[in-house]
């Protein structure tokens, strides 16, 4: 047999057949739901008088529009309360599976499937939300669906779906001391552009992905639909097998050895071919920061905003209008630029390693006077993890308010908002327009660390400066 | 399930929203997504740009008197990137638009909005800009879309553009929401599920 992509195999072995149109009817083994994007689904099943087809393979948590500091219900916001009222019922009458607010086990839905042992290699794995991509981490193929689709999976458990191309990122070398993921990610975006990868699934590799933990790898999938692409995986090896040994859901005893060798099968042949390879030196990727409006417009913390001259003609108004809105001056450094918020949370950045590395570097220093800082694990296991480390403590004691988990100030569905024009130096994922429920205002996207380090001093900084480099405690 | 009408034109007028990269967020702001069901959502399309932090309107182009009743929405490249919320297409549907034409559609709203007949037209970028001048020139000129051809025609002018063959063929054949066909697969569903070890036993419930 030709040498075949992780990919193929994976789609291969989940089609169910062709469609009329061309498109391929894809199995999804698993699906993941949240309180947003399934009430409707839930609602038009019952319209056709359908049923859930295979309950057991759906997977429910809370995660949005949760208070992330008074969880006692019903909420303040009678929305939000209808919302996780409607979710419990729907998951009681379907048998649905619930980690529900107080189960103990509620987080963000992308960290919680990985958490649970349920997020697999060699699954398909469908979510109304478009960061699923993060549980391609495990060489899953997974991707963010509509409701209606959210409704036929309910049905039928398989989706209507066209195969994408497929393009290999090669990310080789070493990252230089102060680099992290979060950078790794935004440069590929900011190399691609935040449409190149329509059309496309991403197979992330080379030695820097081989060196990277699976929360790494988590915090570079979850991004890869701000570049366009709908899912990206990494191919399972050893440090995916030690990630998922033990979790609940995943197979134990002798389960477990089977599927670790099914697992490791189900790489990326050598010498498979690809519609497209993409390679970067991991020596060129250095601490990165956005100053726009998109994911893809990013800088390296050194470098100057744009010229909307100096750009291409296609992108000026773009850049207009993405000055106009940061209030960004051409040329400025973005360095020094005045933060209003830091934001340390989302199912990009909100994991173990993440906090471990915060409050590795932060030494005693304190928030900046004005800085509203919030840290917001993603997970309550995790929030519980950094309650036992002290990390915790470590933040409170530096001025960062500890809340609990959920999607908080990502999406401000939640009370956590910025207010008017405020600046947020933030960990999660989108800084469009009003994402963080001000719609004037402003999200500049960065690591942990570069958070950590703009909310030391109050202004957009590089963290290697502020903390001394290369300050990396876990991997 | 009740069968669904073809699709093969779509004639209204046009308004322009212009700009690239308009994301899901910018079309329908995430506290609009606090409901259980999609009947309210025509009132925030696209609100943060329609009215100012005072509540003022901003005099966004479908607050526009010569706008009033468009049914084709115009827009740049890359257009509802971003979540993956079907509350934008929705939206979108709900306020009385029945196609869109972009130069190019992030995938996720593409597939959501083709789900619920909402047409997605892509222009090259030419084209494009041309289209968006003679609307702005003529707001009252009427546009037709023709599904098959992949154009759109105003004011004698056609424009050809493109519809990616697996949604023209569902839209022309009125077999947009798949899921009657989805259903129809059981058998071979059964059959798969029964093949991957993880989905095992768990498959069968039914
Ligand atoms: S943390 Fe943000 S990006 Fe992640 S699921 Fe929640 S809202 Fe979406």
């Amino acid at each position: 047999m030709p040498p075949r992509t992780l990919f193929d195999k994976v789609w291969d072995a989940h089609t169910v057949r062709t469609l009329d149109n061309g498109q391929t009817q894809l199995f999804i083994g698993t699906h993941l739901i949240h309180e947003v994007t399934s009430p409707q689904a839930f609602g038009m099943l019952e319209d056709l008088g359908l049923s859930v087809r295979m309950p057991a393979r759906t997977f429910a948590t809370v995660d949005h529009i949760v208070p992330t500091d008074q969880r006692e219900e019903p909420f303040a916001d009678a929305l939000a309360d209808q919302m996780i009222k409607a979710l419990r019922a729907n998951c009681l009458r379907h048998g649905i599976t619930y980690f529900d607010l107080h189960s103990g086990l509620q987080g963000i839905v992308h960290m919680v499937g990985p958490e649970q042992g349920i997020t697999q290699p060699g699954s398909t794995i469908a979510c109304g939300d478009s960061h699923t991509s993060t549980h391609g981490a495990f060489g899953a193929i997974a991707f963010g669906i509509g409701t209606s689709q959210v409704r036929d999976v309910l049905a039928t458990q398989t989706l209507a779906m066209s195969k994408p191309k497929l393009r290999r990122i090669e990310v080789n070398g070493t990252l230089r001391p102060g680099v992290y993921a979060k950078d790794v990610i935004l440069h590929i975006i900011r190399t691609l552009g935040v449409n190149g990868g329509i059309g496309f699934a991403y197979e992330y590799a080379g030695e820097v992905f081989d060196a990277l933990s699976m929360e790494e790898r988590m915090t570079v999938c979850n991004m890869s639909i701000e570049g366009g692409a709908r899912c990206g995986y990494v191919n399972p090896d050893q440090t995916t097998f030690d990630y998922l040994a033990g979790r609940p859901y995943a197979p134990q005893g002798a389960a477990w050895d089977e599927a670790v060798v099914r697992w490791r099968a189900l790489a990326s042949d050598p010498g498979c071919s690809y519609d497209d390879v993409v390679v970067i030196d991991a020596a060129d990727i250095a601490p990165t920061v956005t100053w726009g409006i998109n994911p893809g417009q990013a800088i390296a913390i050194d470098e100057a905003v744009p010229h909307p001259d100096r750009v291409r003609a296609d992108e000026r108004a773009s850049v207009e209008e993405a000055l106009a809105h940061m209030q960004l001056t051409p040329g400025q450094p973005i360095q020094g630029t005045k933060i209003d918020v830091a934001f340390l949370g989302s199912c990009t950045n909100a994991r173990l390693s993440d906090f471990r590395e915060v409050a590795a570097v932060l030494g005693g220093r304190r928030v900046a006077p004005g800085v509203h800082a919030i840290a917001v694990p993603g997970s309550t296991l995790v929030k519980e993890a950094c309650e036992r480390e002290g990390i915790d403590r470590v933040l409170i004691d530096a001025g960062f308010e500890w809340r609990a988990a959920g999607c908080s100030m990502c999406l401000a569905m939640n009370p956590d908002k910025l207010v008017g024009d405020q600046l947020c130096a933030s960990s999660s994922n989108r800084n469009f327009k009003g994402r963080q429920g001000s719609a004037s205002g402003r999200t500049v996207l960065m690591s942990p660390v570069m958070v950590a380090a703009a909310a030391v001093t109050g202004v957009i900084s590089d963290a290697r400066a502020v903390f001394g480099a290369g300050a990396k405690v876990s991997a | 399930m009740a069968a669904i009408a073809p699709i093969r034109t779509v004639t209204g007028r046009g308004v322009v929203v212009a700009g690239d990269d308009i994301d899901t967020d910018r079309i329908i702001p995430a506290r609009f997504l606090r409901c259980v069901t999609f009947d309210d959502l025509a009132e925030g399309l696209f609100l943060d740009v329609r009215i100012d932090e005072d509540g003022r309107p901003t005099g966004h182009p479908l607050d526009r008197s010569e706008h009033a009743g468009a049914s084709v929405l115009v827009s740049g490249r890359n257009f509802g990137c971003g979540s993956s919320r079907e509350h934008a297409p929705q939206a979108i549907a709900r306020a009385g638009f029945r196609a869109v034409i972009a130069g190019s559609f992030a995938e996720i709203f593409f597939a959501n909005a083709t789900t619920l007949g909402l047409v997605c037209l892509a222009l090259d970028e030419g084209p494009l800009a041309r289209l968006q001048a003679a609307i702005q020139a003529e707001p009252s000129a009427t546009l037709t879309i023709d599904v098959a051809e992949a154009s759109v025609t105003c004011a004698d002018q056609r424009y050809p553009g493109r519809i990616a063959d697996t949604a023209r063929s569902v839209l022309l054949t009125g077999r947009y929401d798949p899921l009657a066909e989805l259903l129809a697969g059981s058998d071979a569903i059964d059959a798969v599920a029964a093949n991957l070890p993880y989905v095992g036993a768990a498959g069968g419930a039914r």
